[in-house]
């Protein structure tokens, strides 16, 4: 040991200090965007950031979790009810009542998870889909909240929401137009905020933990994780986001139904979508997979049903020839990560 | 008093008996090692002190504390360390983020705490100039030095090694046998499974047979390489 070595973690590449300096711009942008851009761009980017926000909760606990959940929906439901019921109940202003969205969420999510996990592979899918199910027929009985048929926010709760007044004297907008800014901006803080999330976890202590736990949970307990425990964390964060991302949707479009907002398709099966033909396992690849999604769902908005069967076709042919998605393979072609979280070790001598 | 003592302990596989009323201590800081024909029971004794198979009956102590029904990640942080005889990368991580994960949950450390001593258990080891590949891309024999390194890291008092000299040349033999000497002399506890028996016999200094889940011999080495029970039972088999 006479030759002084010394070691240093290094997990920042070239591309990603470039990625970041983009990135920053982007934000600025788009925090910037309601000042140029009309309502119905806003609207879209209302909808492909709460995909976005859905899509990175899915890919956390499907791609780094290993649990492969079809039943996210009963977060979205039970976010998007306990929003409403704050609303109607308790009289509260909607937009703080979008975060009880996010408690209920994570109290359902415990049961959830405790019934789930006692289930394996398929099984777990299939279980945690049943759930969701219970419990959209569960609040189809509640009666004060529409039953089965759904309702709506009152009108004077969505009149004198919150931050309206400021932002439509800020911009000249009318309250509705107004209102429109607000949702976006809250999606974006909600997008932004998950994926700042999601990337400080994996880049954390546990978040390697995390990682090990999916590679192989026989050898990540016999070196000390607690592999039941990620599964918890994770599981239980996601939903508290995914009911915080139904609060905000349902805030937005001010009417709700036990079907729409339990919607197997809307809420699992277009989100599972985004995530594979992104790129599972990466959080690029959400990012990628929903503006692939949009576009797609723009290009086929006239062919009825046939949509639904051409984003299946896709969906397939994405998982036969580019299992790790469209953003595997620029990664194949490239090597850029714009969100590393490798640990290379680097040697100075 | 020893670091680990089996009493009793007993497993069977339908009407397979793998471990049939196994007792045995290791002392504190001695190097035992395990012998036995292929399918004795060596590998599940290995997972029935970890944690990874219950017994049907028995229990295992470990510093005077009953684990039997600890879990391995506790019985991990306890500081019993181990090698899969089928070697278990993280294979999505790369060599150094392997050691990086044992060494930080392994220990209750951070990643910085760990960072120094995964890199030198690396260039121990020889793994250093794969310190950056992904796991699952190695080879057997690369496979193997990381299940002994991924279990160093973990800076366990109490190390099972199974199986891990198997295909090396002479020259990476006496490396690994110097390793293990090192880890010997600094103070760790070791049970080590080994076929090769040269580079088992170059350390340790208790042998344990192992025989249809029963133990047939304990003692010095010499004395049990020239029983006649062992001598019976490698008959034919190369010493
Ligand atoms: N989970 C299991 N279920 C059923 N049988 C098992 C299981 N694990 C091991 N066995 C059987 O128990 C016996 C002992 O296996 P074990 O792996 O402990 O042997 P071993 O002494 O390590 O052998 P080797 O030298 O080949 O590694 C074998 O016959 C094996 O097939
Ligand atoms: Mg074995």
């Amino acid at each position: 040991m006479a030759n002084p070595v010394s070691y240093r973690v290094e997990t920042r590449t070239r591309a990603s200090g470039r990625a970041a300096i983009a990135a920053a711009a982007l934000v600025v942008l788009a925090i910037g965007l309601p000042a140029f851009a009309g309502r119905s761009l806003l609207q879209d980017m209302f909808v492909i950031l709460s995909m976005l926000t859905l899509a990175q909760c899915w890919n956390l606990l499907a791609g780094y979790a290993g649990l492969v959940s079809v039943g996210q929906q009963a977060f979205v439901g039970i976010g998007a009810y306990a929003m409403f019921a704050g609303v109607i109940f308790w009289g509260w202003d909607p937009v703080p009542a979008i975060l009880l969205g996010g408690v209920a969420a994570a109290v359902l999510a415990i049961p959830t998870a405790f019934f789930a996990f006692r289930l394996a592979g398929a099984y777990f899918a299939i279980g945690t889909w049943v759930i969701a199910e219970v419990v959209r027929l569960s609040v189809a009985q509640w009666k004060s909240l529409g039953g089965g048929t759904g309702t709506s926010l009152p009108r004077e709760a969505t009149s004198d929401m919150m931050f309206v007044e400021p932002i439509a004297s800020l911009f000249g907008l009318r309250d509705a137009a107004a209102r429109d800014v607000l949702a976006y901006w809250l999606a974006l803080a909600l997008a932004l905020g998950t994926i700042a999330g999601v990337y400080a976890l994996l880049r954390s202590r546990q978040g390697l933990a995390l990682a090990a736990v999916r590679d192989n949970r026989v050898a990540a307990r016999a070196v000390g994780v607690d592999a039941q425990r990620m599964n918890w964390v994770v599981f239980v964060a996601a939903a508290a986001i995914t009911g915080i991302c139904g609060g905000l949707i349902y805030m937005q479009t001010a009417r709700i139904s036990p079907d729409a907002a339990f919607a197997v398709l809307d809420w699992t099966g277009y989100v599972i979508f985004i995530v594979v033909i992104g790129g599972i396992g990466t959080i690029e690849g959400p990012i990628l997979g929903v503006i692939v999604f949009f576009a797609l769902q723009r290009l086929l908005a006239d062919y009825g049903s046939w949509y639904l069967l051409i984003l299946g076709v896709i969906g397939i042919a994405v998982m036969l020839f580019a299992p790790r998605g469209l953003w595997g393979l620029i990664h194949d072609r490239t090597g850029i990560d714009l969100f590393p979280i490798r640990r290379r070790l680097i040697i100075k001598k | 008093m020893p670091i680990l003592a089996l009493r009793k302990v007993s497993k069977s596989f339908g009407a397979l008996t793998v471990a049939d009323a196994i007792s045995f201590e290791v002392p504190q800081g001695q190097a035992l090692g395990i012998i036995g024909p292929n399918g004795a029971g060596k590998s599940t004794l290995f997972n029935l002190i970890t944690g990874n198979i219950a017994p049907d009956s028995g229990t295992v102590v470990l510093d005077g504390t009953d684990v039997t029904r600890l879990s391995p990640m506790q019985r991990c942080r306890m500081g019993v360390g181990r090698s899969f005889q089928i070697p278990q990368p993280f294979g999505k991580l790369t060599v150094f983020e392997n050691l990086l994960v044992a060494g930080a949950f392994g220990q209750g450390k951070t990643e910085a705490e760990v960072t120094d001593s995964a890199a030198a258990i690396l260039e121990q080891t020889g793994l250093l100039p794969k310190a950056n590949r992904p796991a699952g891309g190695l080879s057997l024999l690369d496979r193997k030095r990381l299940e002994l390194a991924r279990a160093m890291a973990t800076n366990p008092r109490l190390l099972l090694l199974d199986e891990i000299a198997g295909g090396l040349t002479d020259a990476e033999c006496n490396s690994l046998v110097e390793t293990i000497r090192g880890l010997h002399a600094a103070g760790t506890t070791i049970i080590w499974i080994e076929h090769v028996l040269h580079a088992l016999n170059a350390v340790v200094e208790r042998l344990l047979v192992l025989h249809f889940g029963r133990v047939i011999g304990i003692g010095a080495p010499a004395e049990i390489m020239t029983s006649r029970e062992v001598q019976e039972i490698y008959l034919g088999v190369e010493i």
